[in-house]
């Protein structure tokens, strides 16, 4: 059984319209997907795709438009208060800026000795300090560092403690947002090593969410696309990396920088940039930057089709096997 | 090697943190030559940016040069009055920075500040600044022209600002154009066409270019050349292909190897430790208390840089002519 499943999940936010009026912003249309325990499913989008809205509609910290959201069996949607607590604690996040996601003015061991304070999951002072010091250590942090300010912390040492305080919850569930991407390369490496490293011991589900496709190449097994809202490709890391079939997911793939100054991958550079979302077009939301777009694609919106072995695209050519196969 | 465009010899800057002084360049070298493009790559803090700002002079209290020269055009920046500087940027050496939105001028439409730049260092007005306006803009791939010069910053996408930031940097006619980061907040598919505009720039108006970035894919896309920073000081330098196929610097190797990769397991142990403090410097090289080879000579004496062979510089006692172990 999954532990989560995610069905037709929408997020419509409203927002102002010249001086009076309010008109609809479909942030998250119809995402569906599942996630089993101990694994990982990337999200990979450009800004405005609704990676981390979908993230924060699973969690419940924002409220889906419509859809559920089932999680260990139980339907989130539809729980509140106490109820809605004790599940949430199952569910944690890390986010992207780490400096901004912890309290300046509070020492970094407190801020970890919180949630489990508040959840009651350890008893007596002694052994929330001790269960601190624990999760300090396995976040690659040590004791010395359980008194310190965050503006004491470097950027990598500072997404260590927001990973401890999402471990303090005695989670199932991580959805780990750009965790990344404000950090340096090598820092970079030595996180995604430790999250890998927890991911294994702790047999935790991530939902990682990231711009950048080699990142998320080394973290998940499967990978969804999404572009302005709706999924347009998903699949095995493998095959959507190696056998991309969506025309925005092989764009997203060609241009990648390349690694090294002679390799000369033959590239897909696509006009413009995205629609707005308060005006997506009618039919594929890719169609206006597409270079393979059919008169078909502009009125009719495409549902996600099998296009290989648990792959499938949102496109009408991909799925009719009509479009090159392209190869990064 | 031509004549290089800009050369940058000993470059060394302070910061003034009491009770001392925190050192935050130490002895940069660097040359640009005549439609070359190099880049300058380096985490955080490393001094990239401030290697930009000292050599424009735009470096604010309490930072202070305290030593080396600036050479451009044959003249030497690091002494030019104010009025004479100033003539330099813009029309000798022109910048582009990290947040296109943010260094414009949110209340003046594309055209206005276009206008402006023109009226200032040309002194084009009317229509002649129009169609200027509109040239420069049909340079950096605008699109609708009409549209673009009457449009405020907020109503145009980050990429577009970017291309119009491109555009005023352009109006004086540079001969160098640094970059600094300037693809880094932008989506893949748009920094890939900004990095395509800028290769077409270079061949088209033989624009020599700076990048600064902590992207070494951006490197490997876009630069002839690269310089590689770690603590204010550049470590090693060479032609962007030798220094991808066998980089000699053990943090250039370290470097290349963190990065991540399609289909690999992340390389956690890449880099252990962090970034120096600035006013508490390791003795000797600075690397050394994170390289994996130090030896007792690393950190009693500071590496010289030296050229092993044409064209690469490197800082280092124990160089490692030899491919590397990313590859």
């Amino acid at each position: 059984m999954s532990l989560l499943a995610v069905a037709e999940l929408s997020k419509e936010y409203r927002v102002p319209s010249g001086a009076f009026g309010r008109r609809p912003l479909a942030a998250v249309d119809r995402v569906s997907l599942r996630l089993r325990e101990g694994e990982t499913l990337g999200l990979v989008g450009e800004s405005g795709s609704g990676k981390s809205t979908l993230a924060r509609c699973i969690l419940q910290l924002e409220r889906p438009s419509g859809g559920t959201v089932t999680f260990q069996g139980r339907e989130l949607t539809v729980l509140a208060g106490g109820a809605l607590r004790r599940v949430r604690r199952l569910l944690q996040m890390v986010f992207q800026d780490p400096a901004a996601s912890l309290n300046p003015r509070l020492r970094v061991g407190y801020t970890v000795a919180e949630p489990i304070r508040l959840h009651r999951l350890r008893s007596g002072e002694a052994a929330v300090r001790a269960r601190v010091e624990e999760l300090f250590g396995w976040v690659g942090l040590g004791p010395e560092h359980v008194a310190r300010y965050p503006h004491q912390l470097s950027g990598g040492q500072q997404q260590r403690v927001a990973i401890a305080r999402a471990l303090a919850c005695e989670p199932r569930l991580l959805a780990l947002d750009e965790p990344t991407s404000a950090l340096d390369v090598s820092v970079q490496a030595a996180l995604l090593a430790l999250l890998a490293e927890l991911q294994s011991r702790l047999g935790l589900a991530y939902l990682f969410i990231s711009h950048d496709l080699a990142v998320v190449s080394t973290m998940a097994r499967r990978v969804m696309v999404l572009y302005l809202g709706q999924v347009v490709e998903e699949g095995p890391t493998a095959e959507i990396l190696g056998r991309p079939r969506h025309p925005y997911t092989q764009a997203l793939l060609s241009a990648v920088p390349r690694d090294v100054p002679w390799a000369e991958p033959a590239r897909l550079v696509v006009r413009g940039e995205a629609a707005s979302a308060l005006a997506p077009p009618a039919g594929c939301r890719f169609a206006p930057r597409c270079p393979w777009v059919l008169p078909r694609c502009q009125d009719e919106p495409q549902p996600l089709q099998p296009v290989g072995a648990d792959h499938g695209a949102a496109c009408w050519r991909a799925a009719g096997g009509e479009l090159p196969i392209w190869r990064a | 090697m031509t004549e290089p465009l800009l050369s940058v010899r000993g470059l060394t800057v302070e910061f003034d943190a009491p009770p001392g002084a925190a050192r935050v360049l130490t002895g940069v070298d660097l040359d640009v030559a005549p439609a070359e493009v190099v880049g300058l790559v380096g985490e955080s803090g490393c001094g990239k940016s401030v290697t930009a700002l000292a050599m424009l002079r735009l470096l604010r209290a309490p930072g202070r040069i305290t030593g080396g020269s600036v050479r451009f055009q044959r003249r030497e920046l690091t002494t030019l009055s104010e009025a004479e500087i100033r003539r330099v940027r813009g029309r000798g050496i022109a910048m582009i920075f990290q947040a296109p939105r943010e260094s414009l001028n949110p209340v003046l439409t594309i055209g206005q500040q276009l206008a402006l730049v023109l009226a200032r260092h040309d002194g084009l007005r009317g229509r002649r600044a129009r169609a200027r306006a509109e040239e420069l803009c049909a340079m950096v791939e605008l699109g609708d022209t009409r549209r673009i010069l009457g449009a405020y910053p907020h109503e145009l996408s980050g990429g577009m600002c970017q291309r119009a930031m491109i555009a005023l940097a352009l109006a004086c006619r540079p001969a160098l154009l640094v970059a600094d980061e300037a693809t880094t907040a932008l989506d893949v598919t748009v920094q890939l066409q900004i990095l395509l505009l800028l290769r077409r720039l270079r061949d088209s108006l033989g624009l020599a270019q700076l990048l600064i970035t902590h992207n070494l894919g951006v490197v490997a896309e876009a630069c002839q050349r690269v310089a590689v920073m770690y603590a204010g000081e550049i470590v090693e330098s060479a032609p962007a292909e030798q220094l991808f196929a066998a980089p000699w610097h053990p943090y250039t190797r370290r470097l290349l190897a963190a990065r991540p990769r399609i289909g690999a397991p992340p390389a956690g142990d890449a880099i252990p430790g962090s970034v120096p403090d600035p006013r508490r410097r390791p003795t000797g090289c600075p690397f050394h208390p994170r390289c994996y080879q130090a030896q007792p000579t690393c950190r009693e004496s500071h590496p010289a840089s030296e050229e092993l062979a044409p064209g690469r510089h490197v800082r280092c006692f124990y160089p490692e002519p030899a491919p590397g172990p990313h590859r």
